[in-house]
């Protein structure tokens, strides 16, 4: 019998953020996965039902912030039968420890997945100095 | 909650204001809901969770399915259910990774659900886009509702 590992239900986790929101509605922490190599750190974020334009990404003073708008999907003559999720704004923090070279973070969204790459700065290679006879 | 509504006769659309009351009764629910003596959950408890709305000629049967490809998700329907069916892959990083976090989680699914009215499976359109899976059923013609003129 092959090994088929199912996914388990889990529910948004729904926060409670410092700032109140202008628009009334719930806000969800999502899912990530963070890694680091020897060049940089990369975080994959799970945000469902958010486009580039509804994504915000913000660096100061070591705290970073993702912050994404989830459309939400009712059409307008829709009656509600089961309602098993809600659809809300996506909000996570960190601090970053690492010093991160800002200029060069990269940040990719596809299939409702976030992919942030944060270059860390390349510290001063030795360089050899050659000496020339003069 | 399943409720349902019959289009064209009086209603009192009060729903909307009570969207707030009806959040924090759910979330109410979810404190009470671990006690001991009180029925286990509402909830089908498998993934996906769905949302599942009608309006006269359609059901919309919604997923949130980040990571998900088209070509990993599988939709069958018959007349009565549609059947949803599907792998998650998380793709492997480069070997010299250092986790620092792992939330996400990755693996098989599936669920199926049935429907109170028929629909028509020829008829049924199903998209995948941001990670949100939209699957529109149109209901059979024979089952919908005739308006019935009172002479």
């Amino acid at each position: 019998m092959t090994d088929t590992k199912e996914i388990q239900v889990k529910e948004k986790q729904e926060v409670r953020t410092p700032a109140e929101q202008i628009k009334p509605g719930p806000v969800f922490s999502p899912d990530v996965d963070i890694f680091e190599n020897a060049h940089e750190i990369v975080m994959l974020a799970d945000m469902p039902g958010v486009r580039s334009n509804d994504l915000n990404i913000d660096l100061r003073e070591n705290t970073l912030t993702i912050a994404g708008e989830a459309l939400p999907f009712e059409g307008k003559e829709e009656e509600d039968i089961v309602i098993e999720y809600e659809i809300g704004r996506f909000v996570r923090q960190f601090s970053l420890s690492e010093v991160i070279d800002q200029s060069r973070i990269e940040a990719k969204l596809a299939d409702g997945v976030l992919r942030l790459t944060l270059p860390k700065v390349e510290k001063a290679a030795p360089r050899k100095i050659t000496v020339k006879a003069a | 909650m399943m409720f349902r509504r019959y289009f064209g006769l009086p209603d009192w659309n009060f729903r909307s204001q009570f969207d707030e009351f009806d959040r924090l009764r759910r979330q109410l629910e979810l404190l009470t809901e671990g006690l001991p003596g009180r029925t286990a959950g509402r909830r089908a408890g498998v993934f996906p969770l769905i949302n599942l709305t009608e309006d006269k000629n359609n059901y919309y049967v919604r997923a949130e399915l980040p990571g998900v490809k088209s070509d990993d998700l599988d939709i069958q329907a018959t007349g009565t259910t549609v059947s949803l069916a599907g792998d998650r892959k998380i793709p492997e990083e480069s070997n010299d990774a250092k986790y620092h976090r792992r939330e996400r989680e990755a693996g098989k699914f599936s669920r199926m659900i049935s429907l109170s009215t028929e629909i028509d499976p020829d008829k049924v359109e199903a998209g995948l886009e941001d990670g949100i899976m939209t699957i529109k059923l149109p209901k059979a013609e024979k089952a919908k509702p005739k308006q019935i003129p009172v002479k």
